[in-house]
């Protein structure tokens, strides 16, 4: 008796709790719309967030309720957007191949250290310490944040400086949320002419800091046929777009700090 | 009537369970980023309060009293809040899903709300009645709700505060925690 009673009572207790949460779950049952199910399943589940929804499943509920575009998945590419219209039964919206790029191209040759950081290896904790310990404080900082959170092994850090592998590259910009220094950008694969510099500072002070950073002279604005390229902030910046790889940028440039990054 | 007031007010002033007992330190850290979404917070936590507390009470003076099981309370406490947790959590899934969504993982986070299970437990401890209970409950909730609402105010001026680099983030958040929990400081002994 003095083990049944106790057992007894805790058991009521939650038999009494397990029919009560049934009977609410079903007075408050929310119907899901099917198509919600079925465009989640032909996502890729990377939750990369890429099409600026909270993960795929959120992305798959913005299609059905919101009428978001199809083709907005990066990792699923064209595939997923045709898996989509199949299911909504409309035409596959056209699907334009990107990839990442990292907007520095300060490396260990180019910069040097302004103290020696001995603590977590990761690129936030140094920006925490007087914006990160290279000279440039706009630059890589190459402890490869971006290396650990990307998912398809496209990024890299050589000789210092993070480097994206198009090829591999699935545009889902985990690496560019993960930059402290916001680096990365996502831009379309065949548009392969980039300039590799960020830096906010003056002409000068990124040639301190920096042998091979943009010091915003405007030669690149000027020989421009298309208008896409804009120095602001004492950088360029290239308008991809309005941009039709034409190389006129590459060739004024006197720094050299524009490149073409074909895979 | 007069104890009543003291209880309910002391409850949410003097012994306020997020800024004196930091209790539930949780989700006032982490929902308390909107107003609106503290003030739901708030609501919920209250409500699960106030039902467990309903619950526990006579479960506690009627069944595990007179059996001797006074070492099952926190088992039963815990099954109780849980249920009713998973409750607000249905309700709130159909009746206000963007309140559902912006509380997220603090919303299934209550069931483990030390606020929570201290209320129901305290009252049993503090010897207090069924009604003077719920009061109790009441006022813990209403604290809590006060606390986060407070707190949200004081993250938003934080939002665009000029502070040192290094502080920025969850320190400055800390500290501005702490400034809180020293103005609520001012309330002790009002009452005696």
């Amino acid at each position: 008796m003095t083990y049944l009673i106790p057992a007894l009572i805790l058991g009521g207790c939650g038999i009494l709790a397990g029919v009560l949460l049934t009977i609410a779950a079903k007075v408050f049952y929310v119907k899901v719309d099917e198509r919600i199910e079925k465009i989640g399943e032909s996502l890729p589940q990377a939750n990369c967030g890429a099409c600026g929804y909270a993960g795929c499943a959120d992305y798959a509920a913005a299609i059905v309720q919101k009428g978001a575009a199809t083709n907005l998945c990066r990792p699923g590419g064209a595939d997923a957007a045709a898996k989509i219209a199949a299911i909504l039964g409309t035409a596959a919206a056209e699907v334009v191949p990107m990839t990442a790029v990292v907007h520095c191209s300060g490396d260990c040759n180019a910069t040097q250290s302004a103290f020696l950081f001995d603590g977590v290896q990761s690129c936030k904790a140094v920006k925490r310490f007087y914006s990160g310990n290279g000279t440039c404080k706009y630059g890589c900082i190459g402890l490869g944040d971006c290396v650990s959170v990307c998912e398809h092994d496209a990024i890299k850090v050589v000789n210092g400086i993070a480097k994206v592998i198009p090829a591999l590259c699935g545009a889902c910009g985990q690496c560019a949320s993960a930059c402290p220094n916001q680096l990365i950008s996502i831009k379309p694969l065949a548009k392969h002419i980039d300039v590799l510099c960020s830096s906010k500072d003056n002409g000068k002070a990124t040639k301190l800091a920096c042998k091979n950073g943009c010091i915003g002279c405007k030669m690149c604005e000027k020989k421009c046929p298309n208008g896409a390229i804009t120095v602001t902030d004492f950088h360029a910046s290239i308008d991809y777009d309005k941009c039709t790889n034409c190389g006129a940028c590459m060739a004024a440039c006197p720094v050299k700090v524009i490149h073409t990054c074909e895979a | 009537m007069k104890t009543m007031l003291v209880i309910l007010l002391s409850a949410m002033l003097t012994d306020n369970f997020v800024l004196s007992k930091f209790m539930g330190i949780c989700p006032f850290l982490g929902v308390s980023k909107k107003l609106d979404s503290a003030a739901g917070m708030g609501i919920a936590v209250t409500f699960v309060m106030i039902c467990a507390t309903l619950v526990t009470y006579p479960i506690h003076h009627g069944i595990l009293v007179p059996n001797h099981l006074e070492y099952f309370d926190t088992v039963v406490f815990i099954l109780i809040i849980a249920l009713f947790v998973q409750l607000v959590e249905n309700i709130l899934k159909k009746c206000v899903p963007s309140l559902y969504s912006s509380l997220g993982v603090y919303l299934p986070l209550i069931t483990t709300n030390c606020a929570v299970l201290g209320v129901t437990v305290l009252n049993i401890d503090n010897g207090y009645s069924f009604g003077q209970s719920i009061v109790n409950a009441l006022g813990a909730g209403l604290g809590f709700m006060l606390a986060l609402v407070i707190f949200s105010g004081v993250r938003k001026k934080l939002e665009y505060a000029d502070i040192p680099e290094t502080f920025k983030g969850v320190p400055a958040t800390l500290i501005a925690a702490s400034i809180v929990s020293v103005s609520f400081m001012g309330f002790s002994g009002l009452f005696n």
